[in-house]
């Protein structure tokens, strides 16, 4: 049985209906074997284990889910959606929930946000990834400017923090990317 | 002139609901040729039969037409009961109006409408009709069975029981399948090998058994209670007469290292080999890939020691034909070998568990060596690596089942119960040690089956975790297993000494070769297909051929047992007869129009078009035509479809039977 197909049945849309419309992901199709959780390299920082994330919205728990610090900790690696038995792109589905949170305005953890879109930006800017900058903004964007300034040599001396950019050649077609998503 | 009847059910609601049947009943009378209509709320029924039988003899009826649910569900009831009412069972035609149409449709007047449309059509039709009498086919009484496992020892037991005579054909070279390999047998903790190996002997002792060990089926022809069955005898280039199972040659092999089967490669075997110690029968085969003599052609150790000269190296595989009547096939199974490259891309594998990386992360049947009395160890618990006692296990359940991303969708059913065995036969030899079991549900569906469970739990101590494990990894000559307990939410490490893995049960690797052979479908696993999965699940939709234990599904010994005498059984139910009587809808040739195209030959999935000569008085050869073996021919009509000149009719469903039922609508 299929959330989606229960759609037209209901007045309201579920925020189950409304991630398998935006992702095509039947929540429904977690067996919550856990192997997610499991694997997960920033479990210890959630309060909530992603398997259960699922389950809320499986329960029509919505509320619980949106405002789970969860969604906001997870950090796109992958390794659940490889992972996972049951071909569930959990990564994919934890970004829905972060977007319909956003859309909601119930975002529990807007120091995350800002990191995205300081990220974000970075990308748009430069097409990958430029720390120095990513960092700058952030800390503008947060006030926090003293947050881990602690690592910042080890890090400087590794060579992980450039001073400069490094623009990748074609970054029309990144453009267009965003242009599209900023978009829609 | 037909006196037709018309029987109208309602089927309760099924058909009463959308359609309304008195009123069909009193449309049907006002057909031509129909003399009698009733509707009745189940005719299927006794009393509903009784009216079919009375009002033939009332109203002199000769041919009835029944409106109810498809034919493939009750066509044959009530054939027989206008067969009891001295009708000719073939006089009685079914029209469908619950499939075709009170279960597709929800208005009654147009339902209505089509129901009397349907029985026009088939009054239309029976016109054409005539008697026709059932074939009759003489049956071999002599059985086969495919697989000398449990099951299929079983099943050649009841049948050489019952006083036929049996072939049956094992792959490998001793009988015994699986089940010789298991240490204890769950939820009873008996010892495998002492239930199992007097049964082997009985087997091989039976004067109505004939075993054919290391052989396998090569061809099979004809149809049920006919079939011709070619087997091939592997050369195991030792003869069979002449050795005694002395056991010198296996002692001098030099070559000492070849891997184990039957120790799933815990140990080692000599290149000549008795699987093990109990092996039915107790000759010896050379294993030619890894033979010295073989590949060199120097040695001949075992042919110099052999007291009896039973060596044979020249021995060839030899092709033995057999006539038998029915056909058991109790392949079995295999377990999903996840170190090894699939060639089917889908099913992906478990890089993570480190199988194959980690000597000590081993298999569910490798687990059952090292436990049992007959194993690499003695029975004692040593991991494979170092051979030291491990302190901590961890059993993971469901690698491979249950997975549609890297492995089968399906349940192997059998895992949750021999993983708690092995948690439990683990604990009872390691006092001190840890078992840790990640499951995801626990299945235990069976007599004494939970209790067995809840017993690894409660009095022995298993620590069962409910959640699938992501990875395990080695790290200080440790394997960490990372998993979360799912009904705490808490995440779970453990530092193992030992990984086992319920690896999934899946199909022979040869299993769809067999089933092309025998011409029985199998599903997309390699499982081969019962013809109905409640009301006839130890047949196959060929014929005379009858499936027992894991080859149709995973299955534990109990089931595989009930099912293969369910197998015998059916078998020795068609053995009851002495001819087989076939439904007469069957092709038949027109000699005089057919130009021997033989396009019906090519399109004939029963292979049973055959060549016939037509000869002139003289006996010169006129012309080439087709022929149908009515043994073998299903009546699906595709030839009659093919045939370019109209020369081949299916009999019942003939071109005027068809096109006045079309031309009725």
């Amino acid at each position: 049985m299929s959330s989606h197909s229960n759609a037209k049945h209901k007045e309201r849309m579920t925020l189950a209906d409304e991630i398998e419309e935006l992702t095509g992901i039947n929540p429904l199709k977690c067996y919550q074997c856990g192997k997610c959780s499991a694997g997960c390299p920033v479990r210890i920082f959630m309060k909530v284990s992603p398997n259960k994330v699922v389950r809320l919205v499986q329960l029509g728990l919505d509320d619980e889910a949106l405002k789970s610090e969860t969604i906001w900790m997870c950090a796109g690696c992958l390794t659940c959606s490889t992972r996972c038995p049951q071909n569930f792109d959990l990564a994919k589905f934890m970004d829905a929930l972060k977007e319909i949170a956003i859309k909601k305005g119930v975002i529990t953890r807007k120091d995350i946000l800002k990191f995205h879109k300081a990220f974000l930006k970075q990308i748009e800017a430069n097409g990958k990834a430029f720390e120095f900058g990513l960092i700058r903004d952030y800390k503008l964007a947060t006030f926090n400017l003293f947050q881990d300034m602690d690592i910042a040599p080890e890090m400087f001396f590794k060579g992980k923090i450039k001073l400069f950019p490094h623009k990748i050649k074609n970054r029309d077609a990144i453009k267009k990317i965003f242009d599209k998503a900023n978009k829609e | 002139m037909m006196r037709i009847g018309v029987f109208v059910c309602h089927c309760g609601e099924n058909i009463g609901k959308t359609v309304d049947c008195p009123t069909v009943a009193k449309e049907a009378i006002k057909l031509p040729n129909v003399v009698y209509s009733i509707d009745y709320k189940y005719m299927c029924s006794d009393p509903g039969q009784n009216m079919i039988k009375q009002a033939i003899a009332e109203h002199k009826l000769n041919a009835v037409v029944v409106a109810s649910c498809s034919p493939h569900m009750h066509e044959k009831t009530f054939r027989k009961a206008c067969a009891q009412a001295g009708l000719n069972p073939y006089m009685c035609e079914i029209a469908n109006v619950r499939e075709h149409c009170s279960w597709v449709h929800d208005n009654v007047e147009e339902a209505t409408k089509k129901a009397v449309d349907l029985i026009r059509m088939t009054v239309e039709r029976i016109k054409f009709n005539f008697p026709l009498s059932e074939i009759k086919v003489p049956i071999t009484k002599k059985a086969l069975v495919i697989g000398g496992g449990i099951s299929g020892i079983q099943a050649a037991l009841d049948i050489a029981g019952a006083g036929f005579k049996v072939i049956l054909v094992e792959k490998e070279p001793s009988i015994g399948g699986h089940m010789s390999q298991l240490s204890e047998t769950f939820p009873t903790l008996d010892c495998s090998q002492c239930i199992l190996t007097p049964r082997m002997v009985e087997a091989y002792q039976h004067p109505n058994i004939k075993l054919y060990t290391y052989s396998e089926v090569d061809n099979v022809d004809g149809f049920i209670g006919n079939f011709k069955v070619t087997i091939r005898k592997k050369a195991r280039s030792v003869k069979e007469n002449l050795c005694t199972g002395c056991g010198l040659c296996v002692q001098k092999c030099p070559i000492k290292k070849a891997p184990s089967e039957f120790d799933e490669g815990l140990a080692n075997r000599p290149a000549i080999y008795v699987p093990f110690p109990q092996a039915v029968p107790n000759i010896p085969v050379i294993d030619r890939t890894v033979c010295t003599f073989f590949k060199t052609g120097k040695c001949q150790m075992c042919k110099k020691v052999c007291g009896r000269d039973a060596i044979d190296f020249e021995q060839k595989d030899e092709l033995i034909t057999e006539d038998v009547g029915a056909i058991i096939v109790a392949t079995g199974y295999k377990l999903y070998k996840i170190d090894k490259k699939s060639k089917d891309a889908a099913v992906k594998g478990y890089g993570e568990y480190g199988y194959g990386k980690y000597k000590d992360v081993i298999d569910g049947l490798q687990f059952e060596r090292i436990a049992s009395a007959s194993g690499p160890t003695a029975g004692e618990i040593l991991r494979p690596s170092d051979k030291k006692q491990p302190k901590k296990v961890v059993f993971i359940q469901c690698v491979g089942s249950r997975d549609p991303s890297k492995g089968f969708e399906y349940c192997s059913k059998i895992c949750c119960m021999y993983t708690a065995k092995h948690a439990m036969l683990y604990k009872h030899k390691v006092h001190d040690g840890e078992a840790y079991v990640f499951y995801m549900d626990i299945r235990a569906g069976g007599k004494g089956y939970d209790e067995f469970v809840r017993r690894a739990i409660e009095e022995d101590h298993v620590k069962y975790i409910r959640g699938r494990v992501s990875r395990v990894y080695e790290k200080k000559g440790k394997y960490i297993v990372k998993g979360e307990d799912t009904i705490s939410g808490v995440p779970v490490e453990i530092e193992a000494d030992m990984v086992v893995l319920a690896t999934a049960i899946v199909a022979q690797p040869e299993a769809a070769k067999l089933a092309q052979t025998l011409g029985i479908p199998y599903d997309k696993y390699g499982f081969y297909a019962e013809v109905h999965p409640k009301l006839r699940p130890v047949e196959s939709s060929s014929g005379g051929i009858f499936l027992a234990g894991a080859c149709q599904s995973p299955r534990d010994i109990p089931e595989s047992v009930a099912m293969a005498s369910a197998a015998a059984s059916k078998a020795l139910v068609l053995f009851g007869n002495e001819m087989l009587e076939r439904e007469p809808i069957v092709a038949k040739v027109n000699e005089n129009t057919c130009v021997g195209c033989f396009y019906c030959k090519k399109v004939c999935a029963y292979n049973a078009i055959e060549l016939k000569e037509i000869k002139d008085k003289k006996g010169n050869l006129v012309k080439v035509v087709a022929s149908v073996n009515t043994g073998l021919c299903q009546g699906c009509g595709t030839c009659n479809a093919t045939c370019p000149s109209k020369s081949i009719e299916l009999i019942g469903f003939n071109d005027e039977q068809i096109f006045y039922q079309i031309k009725a609508l």
